[in-house]
């Protein structure tokens, strides 16, 4: 982003890449793919690189308040000292402070998810996941986050995404407003949990897990209506379902809840932008 | 029109009735003004459509079908005889009888309306105690619903049987004793009257036994809901209309600490006078988050006095379906329960000394005076299980909003008492040192963008 000011220019979008697409090597991925779609639909954006800071997500959550504020007036003068309008981003919790909380502090942007920017390029017919790997037989449950779904409403935005990738999409018993937490939000990410039964990552890949083997009671598929995908037997080989993600922490969380039931073998976690990436041959 | 010891006396009921009532919600209301000021004015339109879905239409009852037709039958059976109650009301008063049924055909609708609605509450508040009390619906148990709590919902469930027993008594000793020239319409009561004797002074005994009954069970019924979960009725209106409009992402602002970092980032920013008493000396400050019951938003303690103890906050709740302490629903109870205890408590079946809670240990007196909302009620397990996941807040069929309180007394912990657990702290101190939330220098930033456009496996 300094290059670009110094060269006296403005980019239509700033891509916030948030401290886990920047620094975990699992996420890190997910932002390269998101990139290689920036640079394939040529859209004109930078990011902050260096000068970015965490948002102070899990400091508001987690009640502290000052740092959040230190946290949120740093980025807002770094943001407005380059005349940014509009910031898109891959994490729900950099995306829910900047556009809920940051107004209040002097930091007024369009904000966009990348599940609503992904979905946008493929009505503009920009992307149109052709090319690139084929996803036919193959079953996909999309996992809310709380940080987009009930905190923010955007439901639909990612499974619009993933009806273009011709699979198999199934939706857990608990979906849309009702679906489950991952576990990892309101800091929870940076602690142990505390003493109960079960991990909640765990208990929510089991779901997920139980989708993808046809063990639902009622398959639907994301238009609700019976999907018909057949029940596979369990234990016989599905030919790499797919638990889909748009948030770094649920990324983690269903990545090691997959871990503890011993099915990464068979099952993946992946990122929208990750699969629209290799659906459009980008990961070249 | 005859005016007789009867009206005197229905009057003196009355009015005792309704002025006990607004001596117990005057105390009541002055328990929640002590939370603090919140602004709620303004997006009248916004809110009156939202109370209009939410709380008159019922709409986040019908996100589990069984109990929203059931609850549907109870609430729609109870606005709709509450006109035959105006009716009795102005019987009692000025000596009438069935002053209504000038009506004519629309007098036979609503009294035949009555009668069908009644017998459909009976029928549903008996599929209520059955879920209750013999299926065992999960959400209905729990450390916090204690032995008064579960007597509340089910004598709520045996007044209402009551309620609706009085008036078919009435109605069919009236039937019985006039036969067709009764006017109204009386649909289940025609079947009734076989069971009641043929005495015509035995009939009108019967008759007044019922009348009675049902207004002076209203009445009482009136000054238990203060005391009880089914203060909901009333609580819910206000309750729906100031609830937050924005995002549920977006977590409050403290101001106070806005202008604190402002100074420290722009020496030249003045920040706002302290606030001051109406004397003029400097006002004590508050502190950050919430310690008890007067630390909370006004509008976190009128929650405290919608909430119905139904339970599917906790039922959602992904710390409390893998076995965390947490419960929202004990949030909200504690918080009611606390607020009754600091300040007077208006009730007059006092819910805190019910069952063992009443064995008066003088020693527990002590610390009952000196604990606060936080460790008194709620303990820091309970807070820093939260994910803020919003799904209790989703659940609220009157839309509380547990999640804000717990937030409030997160606060009080960490920037009143350091009181953070120390992986949470170490997490503090990365973001203050590195930027980011894990220890990783700045400088690593970009790494990501190295291999780019390397082909990875």
């Amino acid at each position: 982003m300094a290059d670009l000011a110094a060269r006296g220019e403005t980019p239509e979008i700033l891509f916030w890449v948030g401290c886990a697409g920047a620094f975990d090597d699992r996420y890190k991925r997910v932002t390269r793919a998101f990139v290689r779609i920036l640079e394939h639909v040529g859209v004109n954006y930078a990011v902050l690189g260096m000068e970015e800071s965490c948002t102070g997500d899990p400091a508001k959550r987690a009640g502290n308040e000052f740092l959040f504020q230190m946290q949120a007036m740093q980025n807002i003068t770094t943001l407005n000292g380059y005349g940014i309008k509009k910031v898109v981003t891959a994490c729900p919790h950099c995306f829910n402070t900047i556009k809920n909380e940051y107004p209040a502090l002097g930091g007024e942007y369009e904000v966009i998810h990348h599940s609503t920017f992904l979905q946008q390029l493929i009505n503009e017919g920009k992307v149109k996941a052709e090319g690139g790997e084929s996803f036919k037989g193959r079953r996909i449950t999309f996992h809310d986050s709380c940080y987009l779904g009930r905190a923010n409403n955007i439901y639909e935005a990612p499974r619009a995404v993933l009806e273009v990738l011709d699979a198999d999409l199934l939706e857990m018993k608990r979906c849309k407003t009702n679906g489950l937490c991952c576990g990892a939000g309101g800091a929870q990410m940076w602690k142990e949990p505390e003493p109960g039964k079960k991990d909640i990552n765990v208990e929510r890949a089991e779901e997920a897990l139980a989708t993808l083997d046809g063990d639902a009671d009622v398959l639907l598929n994301l238009q609700g209506v019976e999907s018909t995908a057949p029940v596979l037997p369990a234990g016989s080989n599905r030919g790499g379902s797919v638990i889909a993600v748009a948030c770094p922490f649920c990324m983690t969380m269903m990545a090691d809840g997959v871990k503890n039931k011993e099915r990464e073998s068979d099952v993946q976690v992946f990122d929208l932008a990750e699969l629209i990436a290799s659906a459009e041959g980008l990961n070249a | 029109m005859h005016f007789s010891i009867q009206n005197i006396l229905f009057l003196l009921v009355a009015v005792a009735g309704f002025g006990l009532f607004a001596w117990q919600a005057r105390k009541i209301r002055a328990n929640i003004l002590v939370g603090r000021d919140r602004d709620m004015s303004g997006h009248v339109n916004e809110r009156l459509w939202k109370t209009l879905l939410v709380a008159f239409g019922q709409q986040k009852m019908f996100k589990r079908l069984t109990p929203a037709i059931l609850h549907l039958i109870v609430y729609i059976g109870f606005i709709v005889i509450n006109i035959e109650v105006i009716e009795i009301l102005i019987d009692g008063i000025f000596g009438t009888h069935r002053v209504l049924s000038f009506l004519g055909p629309l007098y036979s609708l609503l009294t035949g309306t009555n009668e069908v609605l009644g017998a459909l509450v009976v029928l549903a508040v008996a599929a209520l105690w059955w879920r209750r009390n013999v299926k065992g619906v999960r959400r209905f148990t729990g450390p916090e619903m204690r032995a008064w709590p579960r007597l509340d919902a089910n004598v709520i469930l045996y007044i209402e049987v009551v309620l609706m027993a009085a008036l078919f008594l009435m109605n069919a000793a009236d039937l019985k004793l006039h036969g067709a020239s009764l006017p109204g319409a009386f649909p289940i009561s025609q079947f009734l009257t076989g069971l009641l004797p043929d005495s015509p002074t035995a009939l009108h005994v019967l008759e007044r036994v019922g009348w009675w009954a049902h207004i002076v069970g209203i009445l009482l019924f009136l000054n238990y809901l203060p005391s009880s979960k089914h203060f909901h009725i009333i609580m819910a209106f206000p309750n729906v209309y100031y609830s937050r409009l924005v995002p549920q992402g977006q977590f409050s602002n403290v101001d106070s600490i806005t202008h604190e970092v402002k100074a420290m980032m722009d020496p030249t920013y003045q920040v706002p006078a302290p606030a001051t008493e109406p004397d003029g000396s400097a006002a004590a400050p508050t502190p950050f988050g919430a310690k008890d019951v007067n630390d909370l938003a006004w509008t976190n303690l009128l929650n405290a006095y919608s909430c119905t103890e139904c339970g599917r906050c906790t039922s959602v709740c992904p710390a409390n379906i893998t076995g965390k302490l947490l419960s929202p629903r004990k949030i909200i109870m504690d918080t009611r329960d606390r607020v009754e205890e600091k300040y007077n408590s208006p009730l007059i079946f006092n819910p805190n000394l019910y069952g063992k809670e009443a064995k008066h240990d003088p020693q527990e007196q002590l610390d009952r005076e000196n604990h606060t909302l936080l460790r008194g009620y709620v303990t820091p397990e309970e807070l820093w299980a939260c994910t803020t996941c919003n799904a209790c807040v989703e659940a609220c069929p009157v839309n509380i909003n547990p999640l804000e309180s717990i937030v409030e007394m997160r606060r009080f912990l960490v920037l009143e008492e350091s009181a953070a657990p120390n992986s949470l702290n170490v997490m503090f101190s990365n973001i203050e040192n590195n930027g980011a939330p894990w220890a990783f220098s700045p400088s690593d930033r970009f790494n990501w963008a190295d291999d780019l456009f390397v082909a990875e496996k």
